[in-house]
């Protein structure tokens, strides 16, 4: 019982906005750096490497496309964890962690689908298609965009943690949908080639640039999330500080 | 019809657009949060839970 709460009791340290912000100013720096090396390290080797022998040069789509599309569905189950956290531990930092996580990940998004329609339109001939990856990672997006509206659209975060977390937790379906899709359906979108169960069967002069690029994306998601929280615990701070003046400035006028 | 290597750069250059928005957007977001607090500060507004000396409700 009394281990029970000790460990509750470090976890919930580690929940502390204040301590939050100090461990983000010490590792922020250091994610920082590491993401610019590895994408120093994953450009050089996308614009070294060879061509595919049936897609020439467009290949080296595939080194953005990729991990922004791997990146769009991490983020989102960041996010759907994020709202586990919000809603059944109440854990303080669950609910900012989600409410940061929303734009970074609509912009990888875009990105997957953006480069997807650049590398769509020389391969496949057309820019778009509603086969059923593309449409699954389409509604992704708007989910995104939704969630950072409704996060947007009430002022009080106490409140809107709640519903923004049921919201992200059934959107979560959508996930496996899209991981699955190239299976499950016939797309034109090629199946899994990296995260197989039978191992990657993409060629290795490929497959290093990309999970260079891979490690690149994410951590930048990682530096950029954590400063977004940061961002978010400030703007909470700003938000009550202001509450505060006013509920002072109201009881010095009552005195007089 | 553009060449193969245009669909390349043009990807890239969304890729770099869309990460320098991104990176410029969290950075100016995290600034213009600390001035506001700075302000609040100065005026004499602080934290209930910070102690009296400064730094501790950073």
């Amino acid at each position: 019982m009394s281990e029970n709460s000790l460990a509750i009791r470090k976890f919930s340290d580690l929940a502390n906005p204040t301590r939050f912000l100090a461990l983000a100013d010490r590792v922020l720096p250091w994610f920082a750096v590491a993401t610019a090396l590895f994408f120093a390290a994953g450009l050089w080797l996308s614009f070294t490497t060879e061509g595919d022998y049936q897609q020439g040069e467009t290949v080296r789509i595939m080194y953005v496309h990729v991990p922004a599309a791997w990146l769009s569905m991490m983020c989102y189950t960041v996010m759907a964890i994020s709202a586990l956290g919000t809603l059944v531990w109440r854990h303080p930092l669950a609910d900012v962690s989600a409410k940061a996580a929303a734009p970074i990940g609509a912009c990888f998004t875009f990105l997957a689908l953006v480069t997807g329609s650049l590398w769509g339109k020389p391969m496949w001939g057309a820019w778009w298609v509603w086969d059923a990856r593309l449409t699954s990672v389409f509604v992704l997006f708007l989910m995104y965009l939704g969630l950072i509206a409704l996060n947007r659209a009430m002022d009080d975060p106490a409140r809107s943690a709640r519903v923004s977390a049921v919201l992200v937790l059934v959107g979560f379906v959508n996930i496996p949908i899209i991981k699955f899709s190239v299976e499950w359906w016939n797309t034109l979108h090629q199946p899994a080639s990296v995260l197989r169960l039978d191992g990657p069967t993409i060629d290795p002069e490929f497959l290093w640039p990309l999970l260079i690029m891979a490690v690149g994306f994410t951590l930048l998601f990682f530096t950029l999330h954590i400063a977004a929280m940061r961002n978010e615990i400030w703007r909470r701070r700003v938000t009550s500080l202001r509450r505060q003046a006013v509920r002072n400035a109201g009881r010095e006028a009552q005195a007089l | 019809m553009m060449s193969h290597a245009a669909y390349v750069f043009a990807s890239y250059a969304v890729a770099a657009a869309t990460v320098a928005g991104l990176v410029f957007w969290v950075i100016g977001d995290g600034r213009a949060r600390q001035r506001e607090l700075k302000e609040l500060e100065a005026a004499g507004i602080r934290r209930r839970s910070a102690e009296a000396s400064s730094g501790a409700g950073r």
